[in-house]
């Protein structure tokens, strides 16, 4: 067992859980406005949230990086307003998880918006209901498999990031150092033992994690019909 | 109660057409709107409760305006006090028959006592505790209904909700109707296709074509079955027989009879589709 096996997994597992938790909160009035919205600029809306799936993630980590750092103007205000600085720092790669695993979220739930037939949302409004109360009580629950491929899907994708973390986090013990960049530490110190560990865990994480996913949207499936 | 005139843009086969109605409703009207597909009747019904938003015109709805162009005025759809019945019936799957009454009773006084009242009333009191996946379409139908009229409702819209249902169904479910309307007395504007329907339940029928209400008064009782007698010449490939009719006119039906039997034919108006 490598040494600090257990605070590389618990700061891990840490951004994992902050990323999704976050981007559900962010993602849901953005898929909905992606979903519903009418607006002409929806296709540029959705490709800068596709944009994260084509790049490298360096390419993200490095506009971050400069973002974040006292030469952008973003970056003087951060530091000097609100005297947060964001590189090399645990918010810094939470931020750049939330821009990498943004459709990963997003993407699903605008699907899962689009699957609810039209008439069950319009029976809502018939019925004297809100947009909000529309939404709690008739589209999320109908469209549950899509909400948990969402979460599931943003959680195991933060878990194995690597390239945006190391760009705007580096490799900083029990800060910024996640499994994957662990593994690339320790097979760079020719430590394949501890490296396997490492690996074989976050393996055995995704794998659980798809396997719970579609087991749920099968009972899911089961129970709607 | 209602009146209202409506524009609104068309795309129909024939090319794009407007959508040009002007009515006025009295209270308990129940008020039947047929035509071809692509007439405009659905939309007529959308535009009345606030789902598509109309090109010009008004909606006064009592003494509340629901739409006016001139000077620009909206009342959402949450806030007009009407139930609306879709084609695909549009029941909440995630919920019971009860939840999906309750859901809509919610925000009235005494919520309770309207979803068992409509439970009863509407004989859905066994299915109460079921989820609509399980429910036959009359079942579901009736679901539908009673959901639209839980909200209290001052207007009842009605989008063809009996036309995807077998005869006997359909039958049984007019006379539904037919109750809803004696004992609710709301005013109902319904889509049907279905003459015999329109004359059973309707006061005044809207008929409309292209957009363009072609005429509007009461319901013209379809011809009543006729019988006329015949005897059977031939018996033809694919079950089809030449009958000779009394008074020489020969034609030629589907059906099974022995050659030289006398029958009895039925001359039906059927309802077009």
């Amino acid at each position: 067992m490598p040494p600090d096996y257990w605070q590389t997994l618990r700061l891990t597992l840490a951004l994992a859980a902050c990323t999704t938790a976050l981007l559900l909160l962010l993602g849901l009035p953005l898929a909905y406005a992606l979903a519903y919205g009418r607006s002409r600029f929806k296709p540029l809306a959705e490709a800068v949230v596709s944009l994260p799936l084509v790049l490298p993630p360096t390419v993200i980590g490095f506009y971050l990086l400069v973002a974040f750092s006292d030469s952008s103007a973003l970056g003087r205000f951060l530091i000097e307003k609100l005297g947060v600085s964001l590189n090399f720092t645990f918010p810094g790669i939470l931020v750049g998880s939330l821009v990498y695993s943004l459709p990963f979220m997003v993407q699903p739930l605008q699907a899962g918006f689009g699957q609810v037939p039209r008439s069950l949302r319009e029976a809502a409004y018939t019925l004297g209901k809100s947009r909000l109360t529309t939404l709690w009580r008739v589209l999320l629950p109908n469209m549950r498999p899509a909400l948990l491929n969402g979460l599931v899907l943003t959680f195991a994708h933060t878990l194995g990031e690597f390239g945006v973390v190391l760009m705007i986090g580096g490799s900083l013990p029990g800060t910024t150092r996640v499994a994957s960049i662990a593994i690339y530490d320790e097979v760079q110190s020719l430590h394949y033992a501890q490296a396997n560990a490492y690996a074989l865990t976050l393996l055995g994480v995704a794998f659980v994690i798809l396997v719970a996913l579609y087991w749920f949207t099968k009972r899911d499936a089961a129970r709607l019909s | 109660m209602l009146d209202f005139h409506l524009l609104k843009a068309l795309h129909t086969a024939a090319g794009p057409r407007t959508l040009d109605v002007r009515l006025t409703l009295a209270p308990g009207e129940l008020l039947a709107i047929s035509g071809p597909s692509g007439a405009g009747k659905t939309t007529l019904l959308r535009l009345l409760a606030g789902l598509d938003r109309p090109d010009g015109g008004f909606i006064q709805a009592e003494n509340q305006t629901w739409y006016r162009a001139e000077p620009r005025q909206w009342l959402p759809p949450p806030q007009r006090p009407l139930g609306f019945v879709f084609q695909d019936y549009a029941l909440f799957p995630n919920m019971t028959v009860r939840e999906n009454l309750a859901f809509a009773a919610a925000g009235q006084p005494q919520p309770a006592h309207i979803i068992n009242s409509l439970l009863e009333s509407l004989e859905l009191r066994e299915l109460a505790a079921r989820r609509p996946a399980v429910l036959s379409g009359g079942q579901q139908q009736r679901v539908a209904l009673a959901r639209a009229l839980a909200r209290r409702p001052r207007l009842l819209l009605l989008d063809e909700p009996l036309s995807a249902l077998d005869l006997p169904t359909r039958l049984r479910l007019q006379q539904v109707l037919a109750e809803v309307h004696r004992q609710f007395e709301l005013t109902t504007i319904l889509i049907s296709h279905d003459p015999a329907e329109i004359t059973r339940l309707a006061t005044r029928v809207l008929e409309l074509d292209l957009g363009q209400v072609r005429c509007v008064g009461p319901p013209v009782a379809p011809a009543v079955p006729a019988t006329v007698v015949g005897r059977v010449l031939a018996a033809r490939p694919g079950g089809r027989l030449l009958v000779q009719l009394t008074g020489g006119t020969q034609v030629e039906v589907s059906g099974t009879a022995v050659v030289g039997e006398q029958i009895a034919l039925i001359i039906d108006i059927a309802p077009t589709l």
